[in-house]
């Protein structure tokens, strides 16, 4: 696909996002656009969907695995709803849970990317068992159980975004396209590079002089902060937060919603959302079975097209274009765990697994 | 043939005698197994020394050893006088030491001009500068003059993994130059290449070194191309250093015959 | 004081089940390679099929734990090798690791759905009968129930006996050459494949066993894989990953401490136990408490 028609497309794709859900009636126009409870499920989708960036961008680009986003999300999400709650502006509640996020991100991943890369797993495991402790314990603070009532959506320029469903929706694309371009700024500057060569082959990437413990560190704060970006607009889109939105499993789902979108892949994280918020709205009569049928799902991606959904799209695409052309999809995660990717000039480091 | 200027290249002064790594009694064991054990040597400023030894004699441990991707048991490395043993190879990278690896090492889902970008890109301006500045950390210009320099011209925006082998070493080499290093460890740079890219290699290399007056320590097996590219050669058997000097007289030397014969 | 020796003993109880997850985990690791994230629903599943039998097939007790066992060895050892592991593997590392999250979350699910989401009572092997010198059970003196005696033997036991196995008879050399390094075991001539899948079974059966000793203590639930494949994983890596001996330690530790902080310090915060270990062991000594140190690996 050449530039000129991708970027015409995504504009056009973009412009169908904004105005789709509109009521064009007033116009004269036979659309009367989404009513409230499809617009909430696609303001979902979007928050979802800029979890999910922040995953793609540990697990696709730093080739790292996170356990640990639906904690960021919580921690986001009550940071920001107890700053706003007591007047502070809803701009300085945002930022505050993005920054939080990333500075628990840095406390994390320093200890365990010190080890090495699997550990950062098993670290986010158990933080997020924590973090759910602490949001289900704390009353005083979150209000444990009893969930906290009435997060309220923001006034932005004097309008208040509690209604119509649209406002809010409108808030949250724009806020999402704002994300959306500061993480295609990031993967594509010499930052993004190193994330891809830190992925692919950390024993070149250092030897290239490329500082691979603080670039991954790096990855894994940015993706835990858009974590927290995301748990600052949840609130106020469900209006109640509740101790069991930030389970552990939910953590696990969003590995599976970054995967099964096309991890590595810059759309990646919006397709994977969309499978897993708006598909089982629209599948109502197969609700209860969805997250098994979601899980089988991702096992057979992993099992026959590990690059997701768009991988497997594009390479449809090309191959339908160019008969001939190599079919390689960015690799998934780095070197594999038995046979790692040494040079064998270091197979002395057998026996070592790392 | 024009290099980038590494972040902080290493001075080379005087009052190290123009000795631009020194190996000072580098042991390495794994376990019970001794691979390298007690090895000394000096490389001196603009020379191309070959390590030869047979396979398993601890060529490349000596290699990660001097490179920080292994920590030594004992014994220490200088580069320019300057102790480095411990640091980490990026941080040895960044001091002005570049290296190859035996088997490939290039990123295979970036394009060859990417793949030398990449090589560059940490040795100039300011992290936050590589995030906010541009795409391309402004070394473009840099980058094609080393493809050419390489002769890679016609494959620059070519994905590295779809290059043939010996282009792909070709590359790997390239990348190593990229920030212009004084220092150079290249791990087998002609194994699995063919003649005539052999050629090309050899005399690529000899070419940087004339110009740049880089050094570079070589492990090889290729007898052939070793002799005729070092000035001078060290011979390793199991972990050890049992000869040193000139091609013509390691050539004859009976102890390195027999430690080939004899395995 | 008699308090704390109640609490070491029922630490050392849960502990030596811990001990067997644990032990599963850090084989699958070794040598296959897999950091199975469904190794916590592994231990909840077992318990489940023995419910099942009883609930549906009118299986006594015995029976039904001893079918779970062996379907557990099919399922989760044999089934899971060459439906998830074996395919998956050729793709890397990071979709098997994601097929092991969509496992969990699978059987997590498919538990909750086809079964129960409630906790369901569980049979215990062991008479309900207090040992120590109180009258009854919460009452003052020392309290020690035959099931936890019962179940710290049978654990012990099982761990024993998987230690003689590895250490002393031909087939457990190979598995333990096998985890060492598959490359150098194959050369000498060991049937690294069979050893590979003789782990899965072996994992499956620990597995059951871990399943059915606990559920009598903490109900079966569809959700209890969580909180157990949390302590599989912390157990491992705080004994030390290159040594089953170091799971094992990892296991009876995090039994002991779990106890004594639910009852010393605040039940509440039980479950960050393993937490709290696995920072201190990351900060304090990577390698794990019987492990090797390292080669740095970048």
């Amino acid at each position: 696909m050449n530039r000129k028609l991708s970027f015409s497309l995504g504009a056009l794709a973009i412009f169908i996002m904004l105005l789709g859900p509109m009521d064009f009636t007033p116009f004269g126009l036979p659309w009367s656009g989404l009513k409230t409870y499809p617009t909430y499920a696609l303001t979902l989708w979007l928050v979802t969907a800029i979890a999910a960036m922040g995953v793609n961008l540990i697990v696709g680009y730093a080739g790292l695995e996170t356990l640990a986003q639906a904690a960021f999300l919580g921690i986001g999400a009550y940071t920001s709803a107890l700053m706003h709650r007591n007047g502070v502006p809803f701009a300085v509640c945002f930022l505050t849970a993005g920054a939080v996020c990333f500075l628990v991100g840095i406390v994390l991943g320093f200890p365990a990317l010190r080890v090495q890369k699997h550990y950062l797993a098993f670290v986010t495991l158990a933080f997020s068992v924590f973090v759910w402790l602490v949001i289900r314990n704390e009353e005083w603070l979150t209000g444990g159980t009893e969930s906290l009532k009435n997060v309220r959506r923001p006034v932005i320029f004097g309008i208040s975004l509690q209604r119509p469903e649209i406002y809010y929706y409108w808030f949250v694309a724009g806020v999402t396209l704002l994300l959306a371009f500061l993480m295609w700024w990031l993967i594509r500057s010499p930052w993004g590079r190193a994330f891809t060569a830190l992925r692919e082959n950390p024993i070149r990437a250092e030897s290239l002089g490329i500082d691979v413990r603080g670039y991954t560190l790096t990855a894994f704060a940015i993706g835990s902060a858009y974590g927290g970006f995301a748990g600052s607009l949840l609130g106020p889109l469900i209006g109640i937060l509740d101790p069991n939105s930030f389970v552990l499993s939910k953590s696990l789902e969003y590995m599976l919603i970054v995967v099964a979108g096309g991890s590595g892949y810059f759309l990646g994280p919006f397709v994977g959302a969309a499978v897993a918020v708006l598909l089982p709205e629209w599948l109502r009569f197969a609700q209860d079975y969805y997250l098994i049928i979601f899980a089988l799902l991702v096992i057979l991606l992993m099992a026959f097209f590990p690059t997701g959904i768009v991988g497997l799209f594009e390479r449809l695409t090309t191959r339908a274009r160019r008969p001939h052309a190599d079919d390689k999809g960015p690799t998934l995660g780095g070197p594999s765990l038995g046979t790692p990717s040494t040079p064998a000039g270091s197979t002395t480091v057998a026996g070592a697994k790392t | 043939m024009s290099t980038a200027t590494a972040a902080q290249p290493v001075a080379m002064t005087s009052q190290t005698d123009g000795k631009v790594l020194e190996v000072r009694d580098i042991s390495k064991s794994f376990g019970g197994v001794h691979a390298v054990r007690g090895v000394t040597f000096d490389v001196r400023e603009g020379e191309i020394l070959g390590l030869i030894g047979p396979n398993g004699s601890g060529k490349s441990t000596l290699f990660n050893c001097i490179l920080g991707q292994l920590t030594p048991t004992s014994g220490e490395v200088l580069v320019s006088g300057r102790s480095v043993t411990g640091l980490r190879p990026s941080e040895l990278n960044r001091l002005g030491i570049g290296r190859t690896f035996q088997l490939l090492q290039v990123f295979p889902q970036l394009t060859v001009r990417e793949n030398l970008i990449l090589a560059g890109q940490e040795h100039e301006g300011s992290r936050l500068k590589r995030l906010f500045g541009p795409r391309d950390a402004g070394l473009t210009a840099n980058a094609n003059r080393m493809i050419d320099f390489f002769r890679l011209g016609h494959l620059s925006d070519e994905k590295a993994g779809g290059l043939s082998y010996g282009q792909q070493k070709l590359l790997d080499c390239a990348m190593a130059f990229m920030a212009g290093p004084r220092l150079v460890l290249l791990d087998e740079p002609a194994g699995g290449v063919n003649l005539t890219m052999l050629g090309n290699l050899k005399e690529r290399l000899q070419a940087i070194n004339k110009a740049t007056g880089a050094t570079f320590v070589v492990i090889e097996h290729n007898m052939e191309f070793v002799m005729s590219l070092c000035t001078r050669i060290i011979v390793l058997a199991e972990g050890k250093i049992i000869a040193e000097g000139p091609p013509d007289t390691i050539r004859k030397n009976p102890e390195v015959i027999e430690a080939y014969l004899g395995h | 004081m008699t308090d704390f020796v109640q609490l070491v003993i029922a630490g050392l109880a849960t502990g030596a089940i811990y001990a067997l997850a644990a032990v599963g985990f850090t084989l699958l690791w070794q040598t296959s390679q897999t950091i199975n994230f469904a190794q916590g629903e592994f231990v909840m599943l077992p318990a489940f099929f023995a419910l099942a039998g009883m609930k549906f097939l009118g299986l006594p007790f015995p029976v039904a734990a001893l079918a779970a066992i062996l379907l557990s060895m099919l399922t989760l050892g044999v089934l899971f090798k060459t439906v998830i592991v074996d395919p998956l593997h050729k793709q890397g590392t990071l979709p098997l690791v994601i097929s092991t999250i969509g496992l969990a979350i699978l059987l997590r699910e498919g538990v909750k759905e086809f079964y129960s989401a409630e906790a369901q009572r569980f049979p215990s092997f062991f008479p309900d009968i207090n040992l120590g010198t109180a009258a009854n059970r919460g009452g003052s003196g020392f309290n020690v129930s035959a099931d936890q005696i019962g179940v710290l033997i049978v654990a012990t036991a099982t761990i024993l006996l998987l230690a003689w196995f590895l250490s002393s008879t031909k087939t457990g050399r190979q598995m333990q050459a096998t985890a060492q390094n598959p490359t150098v075991a194959r050369i000498l001539g060991v049937n690294v494949e069979r050893m590979v899948m003789y782990t899965f079974l072996i994992n499956g059966a620990l597995a059951a066993m871990a399943s059915l000793l606990i559920s009598p203590i903490y109900l079966a639930k569809f959700s209890s894989g969580e909180t157990l494949g949390l302590v599989a994983f912390v157990a491992a890596i705080v004994g030390g990953f290159n040594q089953v001996r170091g799971a094992i330690a990892g296991g009876f530790l995090i039994g002991i401490a779990d106890n004594l902080v639910a009852a010393y310090v605040s039940s509440t915060y039980r479950q960050a136990v393993p937490l709290a270990f696995l920072v201190l062991i990351i900060l304090v000594r990577p390698q794990g408490l019987l492990g090797r140190a390292e080669e740095r690996a970048v």
